[in-house]
């Protein structure tokens, strides 16, 4: 006889009808949260942990949500009207959804980006027809930063830069979208909010958010430990330009996380869970593993910023079963 | 002999804040440890304990990547250019 948690699964309980859209981006947002047991044995059985699986927005990835609230800012200012492209600096997700969103919008899209972000976010992007310049890849993601204000600085009536870093509305799509369903998908028992920084843009507007509503609620950033990392759409505050929408007195803690932690938990995602995610979700995952095991209840929601297939030609899935086979994936948690 | 390295932006606080230096070294490996001797500290960085390439660094041996090539042991000539780039950009 299967158990209770298997059956649950194999006998069809129902269906839900999926709703009816006009536009596909009328389906960013309302992501799901996917409570996480198996990798959390050994915690507190009063402690819950939930991931908000922003894979499911039709980009792709958490980027959706601010991409749209600042073109529609944009073109509600006037600053983005017909006959202007659409300009930004990006690693790729959020290229990913201005590539998107500017197609149905019918605006022109120009992304600058380090040549060394994934081929599938460049074939992504170039599927979606948007113009790509390349920096150099050994300035990283500051060196995409400056070459975007370049190209701006030599046409600027040509464009509309919607600048995630410094966007208010970057966070504000967060405060407005993000937060609110994770309240309300808790229904407010949430305890604990941890995100990755990249523009900051989740943490800042979500964590505003979940404090207006219960100043308890403690908001945790999570980011690389070092300079040099793989941790894509993840930024090193210490050592990078920081974005102005940052501020990191509106955090309750920063919990650096080693590339190859969120590795390592990417793996275990994938196999225990059966969710692949990118290793922005894995450090993500694992800071919220760390934060967990020191509770005795709390209600900790966490966010997984895209799924797994864009990092598939990566270095992070070169090998990875011989050191998963020999048992030497480590965990300092 | 003597080959040229470019280094990512975060390597840059071992170097002074030089993007490109010499360095020498009949392999990589040869390489990494005259850079270590430079730059004490950005051996660590660039290898893992067991002292292989990190994963998420990618060195390449005048735009090849020496995992395609001999690895560590891909040796080097007078003249050569050597980049360390991380395998990812890094901050969207």
């Amino acid at each position: 006889m299967s158990n209770p948690t298997t059956a649950r699964w194999v006998v069809a309980e129902g269906s839900r009808e999926p709703k009816n859209v006009e536009s596909v981006l009328d389906l960013i947002g309302e992501t799901p949260l996917l409570e996480i047991r198996r990798i959390a044995q050994g915690i507190s059985p009063a402690v819950r942990i939930f991931a908000k699986l922003e894979g499911l927005n039709p980009g792709g990835s958490v980027k959706d949500r601010a991409a749209l609230k600042m073109v529609q800012e944009g073109i509600k200012s006037g600053k983005l009207r017909e006959g202007k492209t659409i300009i930004d600096s990006t690693s790729g997700n959020t290229g990913i959804a201005l590539a998107m969103i500017g197609r149905i919008l019918g605006y022109p899209v120009e992304l600058v980006m380090p040549t060394n972000v994934s081929a599938e976010r460049k074939r992504i992007i170039h599927a979606y027809g948007a113009k790509v310049t390349f920096s150099d890849p050994l300035e990283g993601s500051d060196g995409a930063i400056r070459l975007c204000r370049k190209i701006l600085e030599e046409d600027p009536d040509k464009y509309f830069k919607p600048d995630q870093y410094s966007n208010p509305m970057n966070a504000q799509a967060h405060y407005e979208t993000t937060g609110p369903e994770i309240y309300r998908q808790t229904d407010g028992e949430i305890t604990h909010f941890i995100a990755g920084i990249g523009t900051s843009g989740t943490i800042m507007g979500a964590g505003r958010y979940l404090k207006e509503r219960n100043p308890k609620i403690r908001v945790i950033a999570v980011e690389p430990d070092d300079a040099l990392h793989g941790l894509e759409g993840l930024k090193h505050m210490a050592t990078s330009i920081v974005p102005g929408i940052y501020h990191e007195e509106e955090l309750d803690a920063k919990i650096p996380v080693s590339t190859e932690d969120a590795y390592a938990m990417v793996y275990r995602l994938s196999q225990d869970e059966g969710v692949l995610v990118g290793q922005s979700s894995g450090a993500a995952m694992h800071a919220t593993l760390q934060i967990a095991r020191k509770l005795r209840s709390g209600t900790l929601v966490t966010v997984f910023p895209d799924f797994g297939d864009k990092y598939l030609t990566t270095n992070l899935w070169t090998g990875w079963r011989d050191r998963m086979s020999v048992g030497n994936l480590k965990f300092s948690i | 002999m003597s080959v040229r390295v470019r280094m990512p932006t975060p390597l840059r606080k071992f170097t002074n804040g030089a993007d490109e230096v010499n360095a020498q070294g009949q392999n990589v490996r040869a390489l990494v440890e005259d850079l270590e001797r430079k730059f004490p500290g950005i051996k660590e960085r660039i290898c893992d304990e067991t002292g292989k390439i990190r994963r998420f660094v990618n060195v390449y041996v005048n735009g090849d990547d020496i995992r395609f090539l001999q690895n560590l042991e891909t040796s080097l000539k007078e003249g050569d250019n050597i980049s360390i780039v991380p395998a990812i950009a890094g901050g969207s």
